[in-house]
């Protein structure tokens, strides 16, 4: 499971056409949910499962198909400095990443805690994590307001 | 496929892939899925830790702690906001500027 998802976070970003991307992100962030069922959060894999999967990754198809495809299509490649860079960049935060990890004594810890409840999370967000729970509700509100609000704004200034 | 440490070190690969993505990609919607890698990457060790970390030990082993669980719930639902905004300025830039490429957005340069 760990294979597949690091593979299509790297099919997410490495595949020619913009849309078997999108895709490899979905398998991506499906491999993250089935990491959270083994870790037995079922709760949060199945939002993730909701929210992403549902969501997120049917927005970004819809977005690929707004635009139109040879837009996607004549993507340049990046300069092979830029390239070499980026691998670096991102080799070198994993592996110190994983040596410090693996320096550390964190491998002793091989006992998963009992399964939260659904009334244990339930619990937790509506007594002391309210106030942000009630931010968030302002946030997202906020942000849907003003996408839609970007969207339709440029529509009435450029009639087609 | 069992210790803390698996899990973690998934974590710091998708991290990583996700850096990597934010320094050579130029294609806006490239970037917006570098980004989402790197929560998944934050989400991951969320849980991880909270699940194998507990903050108490009851007598059927740990007591769970639904800390970490809580706050990726929150988590999942302000890059889902995120996203949300990241398209609707990518499909404007896109009626602006009839291109995607963050390198062609010049009409935000300082």
């Amino acid at each position: 499971m760990m294979v597949v998802t690091v593979g299509s976070a790297i099919v997410a970003l490495e595949a020619d056409e913009i849309i078997y991307g999108a895709i490899g992100l979905a398998g991506s962030l499906f491999g993250v949910a089935t990491l959270f069922f083994l870790l037995n959060a079922p709760y949060v894999a199945v939002f993730q499962i909701a929210v992403y999967i549902g969501a997120v990754a049917v927005l970004i198809l819809f977005t690929v198909m707004l635009v139109r495809q040879e837009k996607w299509a004549k993507e340049v490649p990046a300069r092979s400095l830029t390239r070499i860079a980026g691998v670096a960049t991102g080799l070198a935060i994993t592996l110190s990443l994983a040596l410090a990890v693996v320096d550390t004594n964190l491998s002793q810890f091989t006992t998963l805690a009992n399964n939260a409840t659904f009334v244990d999370i339930g619990v937790l967000i509506s007594t002391g994590d309210a106030p942000i729970l009630e931010v968030l509700a302002l946030v997202l509100a906020a942000a849907v307001v003003g996408a839609m609000t970007l969207a339709r704004a440029d529509r009435e200034e450029k009639p087609q | 496929m069992n210790s803390l440490t698996d899990f973690v070190l998934v974590s710091a690969m998708l991290f990583g892939i996700g850096v990597y993505g934010l320094v050579t990609k130029r294609n806006a919607l490239r970037l917006l899925f570098a980004v989402e890698i790197m929560i998944n990457a934050a989400n991951l060790n969320f849980v991880a830790f909270g699940q194998y970390l507990p903050s108490a030990s009851g007598a059927q082993g740990p007591v769970t702690n639904a800390l970490g669980q809580t706050f990726v719930l929150f988590s999942i639902a302000l890059a889902a906001a995120e996203a949300a905004v990241i398209l609707a300025i990518v499909i404007v830039a896109y009626r602006l500027h009839q291109d995607v490429d963050v390198s062609e957005l010049k009409s935000m340069e300082g």
